[in-house]
């Protein structure tokens, strides 16, 4: 497989934090178009990894490329302007809470766009409607919605300056059962209606059911290390023991 | 007793290297808040925000602290000064007092108290449910959207507050000293211009002006800090509170030997 085909890669990535090895020596791609699920439990290094993605935290050893840039070798500055090929949902959302729903989701389009009222106030109702919040919901304050909600304003705000790459922490916990597969399902039909132009979904989680309906590929961590990076059906035949003793939960 | 030694010892460089490793950190972002309060975009919204919050917001307290201020602070002097016979001297003793010390201390504790604990509990929330994440995912920079504006405001708020405390802290001197001690309103306001000068006044704002950047640094500063959940918030709100506190009335100390000297 040529590097064209990912969107993210970890070349030899070992992070140190003091004494303490993160991550070691870190080899995977992320495949362009495709949801890819981190999977692994508590402590595993998932949240670490992901922050390498972002820029957020630097490798001690090894690159990260994303996008065929090396982000460890960019600029603070610079870095600033490539994060803008992302959109992420956080584990609680993370919603500015002193602005509304509507101005949560307008807040990077007046950021970093030229567009006028008219046009944000399209492209936002837009959004709010393509995530299936109510136009009434929109002026409602993020106290005033309910975790669902708060999740779906989340994408919607991921997704308002077209990233290339979607990143969900934890997207589901708090969430109850039926819940969680409406924001799963919201995130696949997101995933595939924006597959077009290159875009790629990464998931991180503990949620072995959802992963396994939802994902293409699966990267299982363990203590830092890659254990496993396999297509769902493979992952589901897997030998390991660790991830047996993953699937029978 | 060899290893009761080692132990103090331990435990005192452990002391001292939390103590540097802090001073290491708070050097750390006061460097960056002034790397990016000079860098664009330049947020005037966010800064006008501030103005309103730390600057309007605080004018009815400043108000009622400063009123009662300058009149118990008349009633003290006439009680001692009557003993001398010097109680015409009311008006220029409290309002040098007001102009030099007191307009500027207490603005800067009743701010410290208001604006900076609230700047560490805003920030320390945003960050203890990642919004402070989430504006840095988008490639804005946290410093410069929420520490920046704050630490400005507070700069620039804290020399009107002042001068504000100083005029109806000598209204509150004036009412006392003219209507209820009974001295002559023209020789009350005769004896000031005799024996205050601008620099009295350039002292004072220059104190406040001061005491609002240090509020501003400290208050956004145990904000950033805040680790954990609730009690991370109260924890860095509180620190905001009592760090404010005793920065201003230590820096007091220094700035009014140095500004003596030079005014």
């Amino acid at each position: 497989m040529t590097n064209d085909q990912y969107s993210i890669e970890f070349k030899n990535v070992t992070k140190k934090f003091g004494e303490t090895v993160v991550l070691k020596n870190v080899n995977f791609g992320i495949r362009k178009d495709k949801i890819t699920t981190v999977l692994g439990f508590s402590g595993a290094g998932k949240t670490t990894l992901m922050k390498h993605i972002l820029g957020l935290t630097m490798p001690t050893t090894g690159d990260v490329v994303v996008l065929g840039t090396i982000i460890n070798q960019i600029g603070e500055l610079e870095l600033r302007e490539f994060r803008r090929n992302f959109g992420m949902v956080f584990q609680y959302a993370a919603l500015f809470d002193f602005l509304t729903s509507f101005e949560n989701v307008a807040f990077p389009l007046r950021e970093f766009t030229k567009m006028n009222e008219a046009e944000i106030k399209e492209k936002v109702m837009g959004l709010l409607k393509s995530v299936g919040i109510a136009p009434e919901a929109a002026l409602r304050l993020p106290s005033e919605l309910s975790g669902g909600m708060r999740k779906r304003v989340g994408l919607a705000r991921g997704l308002a300056l077209d990233p290339h790459i979607m990143l969900y922490d934890e997207p589901t916990s708090g969430l109850d059962p039926i819940t969680t597969h409406m924001v799963y399902d919201l995130m696949r039909d997101t995933h595939y209606n924006n597959v077009d132009h290159g875009f790629t979904s990464v998931i991180i989680s503990h949620d072995i059911h959802a992963t396994l309906k939802y994902s293409d590929y699966i990267i299982f961590m363990e203590n830092g290390l890659v254990v496993e990076h396999l297509d769902v059906e493979s992952f589901k035949k897997s030998e390991n023991p660790v991830i047996r003793r993953f699937l029978e939960l | 007793m060899k290893q009761m030694v080692e132990r103090r010892i331990e435990i005192l460089g452990a002391n001292v290297l939390s103590l540097l490793t802090g001073l290491g950190d708070f050097t750390n972002f006061t460097m960056r808040t002034i790397f990016w309060t000079f860098k664009p975009p330049y947020r005037w919204k966010l800064l006008f925000d501030q103005l309103y919050f730390i600057g309007n917001k605080s004018i009815f307290i400043i108000f009622l602290t400063s009123s009662f201020t300058g009149a118990v602070f008349a009633f003290q002097i006439y009680v001692g000064m009557k003993v001398i016979n010097a109680d015409s001297f009311i008006g220029p003793i409290v309002t040098i007092a007001l102009a030099k010390e007191l307009a500027p201390v207490l603005s800067g504790l009743v701010v410290a108290g208001r604006c900076g604990a609230a700047m560490a509990a805003q920030i320390g929330s945003m960050k203890v449910t990642e919004q402070i994440d989430a504006l840095e995912v988008m490639g804005i920079n946290s410093y410069q959207y929420l520490a920046v504006p704050r630490i400005v405001g507070a700069t620039l708020s804290l020399p009107l507050l002042s001068a504000v405390f100083l005029m109806i802290g000598y209204g509150g001197a004036w009412l006392i000293g003219t209507k209820v001690i009974q001295i002559d309103e023209a020789i009350f306001a005769s004896k000031i211009s005799d024996f205050m000068d601008l620099g009295m006044v350039a002292e004072g704002l220059i104190k406040a002006t001061v005491f609002g950047y240090l509020i501003g640094i400290i208050g956004t500063y145990h904000g950033f800090g805040v680790e954990g959940g609730a009690e991370g918030v109260g924890k860095g709100t509180n620190m905001a509170v009592v760090w404010g506190m005793i920065t201003v009335l230590v820096v007091d100390f220094f700035l009014t030997s140095f500004l003596t000297k030079i005014l």
